[in-house]
């Protein structure tokens, strides 16, 4: 990538590669992320998510790569990296014996925010994340939406020029999501915001772009639109006949909407499969092909695409 | 500097607001005071605060590992961590504002024994050297014993590990000169040279020895250190 434009990019990763042990979390990711940019990551659980996520805050180092940040190596020069990020883990660590406004105090001076600004940002972010009535509220014995609030209010407290939210909307009831979504996108109006979450429609709705990540790497990257409509385009069925081959295919290859026939013997079965054309269902026609020409049909098969596999271990409908 | 003193404030504050510190600081007045009026009863009671010292350092094997075993082992729990280790704070200044707060809360507490030497001056006529002194040696005791548990906390996130670990170490330290007999040649040396109490024992003498001013620092640089090495490790692992 040219030097001219990576200025433009406020988040640059090459070549990230973590191993926890000998199976890497994730392995060879790259992405660059523009100012004032949305971006999703949207992966099943234990995809790798958390562990891009912690690279780019600097909690840890990736064992291979390189993370900037606004032009600064998280790992190098990890302090002035950490200064310009707002971070929300996944779990929403808080210290729960603090009150909101002492948590909110003591998270402004760790960021060395002087203690005038950060009792006025304390101000605006309780307003923002509405926790006006809890100021003086035990964190601990506040609810899951609203503990999910102050971590978002601490991790915008600094005004960040990065935020980087772990799945922001995990647990929390479905109204406390809707708003934390619509709080989420006044915020990336200004602030560049990585995300993650394993909701599908969630990261349609919130992000510009989308990066899917399965078992540590980045398999798929586009606006959510266009990825939608690569996901509908093609589908799979893995059938097995019983009859001669070389009859079999060009009968296969004649029906509407098959793109493509291929035939393989697996352990003396005629197995074929067929890809097809846009979500259509063809099992009807198939068989009745089959049928009609005097073969048995054995076993029929609905087969993935290995990106819709990964979307179908995702969430592709909200809980509610 | 601004962000070590944000990691012992706040520290600060969790200790006044938690059972757990001021039910360590009963405990130890109620030791420390039972220590101090242990030789009343004798016909010629000593106008010295011995007793009083020698049960402070006994109950601090107990009370210095459960004044910090809190500190780094609850964030690895509870994950908060992730948000300290992400802010802008460098690893030695988390190690060093954790320190602080605990040595804080000691010293307040030590403070409040205060009201025995008030009472020895008031009731006797006792020798204010070896009083000075041996709050001087308690002070260094006490600031070592909490350096080595500000250790076992970042090495664990399990509370009770942290306690019993550095409670075990501490142990291990103020009787390791009686050992000294078992080992020979250099190595009784060695084993005489880093007990605890051997060096202590001076200051509750009256004897301000560089000596043993140099064993406690040295006590508390080497373990705060190997505290910054293990949070730094922290993020390899």
């Amino acid at each position: 990538m040219a030097i001219s434009e990576s200025e433009t990019f406020m988040i640059q990763a090459t070549g990230l590669t973590h191993y926890y042990g000998p199976q890497p979390a994730i392995e060879d990711v790259n992405f660059g992320v523009k100012k004032g940019e949305i971006l999703g990551f949207l992966g099943p659980n234990g995809a790798g998510k958390t562990t891009t996520m912690r690279i780019l805050t600097g909690f840890m180092p990736p064992t291979e790569g390189k993370v900037t940040l606004s032009g600064f190596d998280v790992v190098e020069q990890s302090l002035e990296a950490r200064r310009r990020v707002g971070y929300l883990p996944e779990t929403v660590p808080l210290h729960t014996e603090m009150t909101v406004t002492s948590y909110l105090k003591y998270m402004g001076s760790l960021r060395g925010m002087r203690s005038k600004r950060t009792n006025q940002r304390i101000g605006e972010v309780i307003d923002l994340c509405r926790l006006g009535d809890y100021r003086k509220t035990i964190i601990g014995k506040l609810s899951k939406g609203f503990r999910q609030r102050v971590g978002i209010a601490q991790a915008i407290l600094h005004e960040p020029e990065v935020l980087v939210m772990d799945e922001p909307t995990i647990g929390i009831d479905p109204i406390q999501v809707v708003e934390t979504r619509r709080l989420i996108q006044d915020l990336g109006k200004e602030q560049t915001v990585v995300l993650s979450s394993h909701i599908l429609p969630e990261v349609s709705m919130l992000c510009e772009r989308v990066m899917i990540i399965h078992q540590g790497k980045i398999v798929a990257e586009d606006t959510p639109t266009n990825l939608a409509e690569r996901l509908q385009g093609v589908e799979r069925l893995q059938v097995e006949i019983g009859g001669p081959a070389s009859e079999v295919l060009p009968v296969l290859r004649n029906i509407e909407g098959v793109i493509e026939a291929n035939h393989r013997a697996q352990q003396g079965r005629e197995v074929y499969s067929i890809r097809v054309r846009e979500g259509k269902d063809l099992r009807d026609d198939i068989s009745r092909a089959v049928i009609s020409n005097g073969w048995s049909l054995l076993s029929m098969q609905m087969m993935g695409m290995s990106l819709e596999e990964i979307f179908l271990r995702l969430t592709t409908e909200e809980e509610l | 500097m601004r962000t070590i003193q944000a990691v012992t404030w706040k520290e600060i504050q969790v200790y006044f607001s938690n059972p757990m510190a001021y039910i360590v600081g009963l405990i130890f007045l109620a030791v420390t005071g039972f220590f101090f009026v242990i030789n009343f009863g004798e016909p010629f009671p000593e106008a010295s605060l011995t007793d009083f010292y020698q049960g402070a350092t006994i109950i601090l094997i107990f009370l210095a590992p459960a004044l910090t075993m809190r500190l780094l082992a609850e964030e690895q729990k509870l994950g908060t961590i992730e948000l300290l280790l992400t802010s802008p704070v460098r690893d030695w200044e988390v190690i060093a504002g954790k320190y602080l707060a605990s040595l804080v809360f000691y010293l307040a507490m030590l403070a409040m024994t205060s009201y025995y030497v008030i009472l020895m001056f008031i009731f006797s006529d006792p020798d204010p050297g070896p009083i000075y002194s041996g709050y001087l040696g308690l002070v260094l005791y006490g600031a070592a014993a909490l350096s080595i548990g500000i250790l076992t906390s970042t090495l664990t996130s399990n509370q009770i590990v942290a306690f019993v670990v550095s409670a075990g170490i501490l142990m291990l330290l103020y009787f390791a000169d009686t050992g000294s007999g078992v080992v020979g040649g250099i190595w009784s040396t060695f084993v005489n040279e880093i007990g605890m109490r051997s060096h202590f024992n001076d200051f509750d003498r009256g004897v301000i020895d560089t000596k043993h001013i140099i064993y406690f620092l040295s006590v508390i640089t080497v373990f705060l250190f190997l505290s910054i090495r293990a949070l730094e490790s922290r993020r390899w692992r």
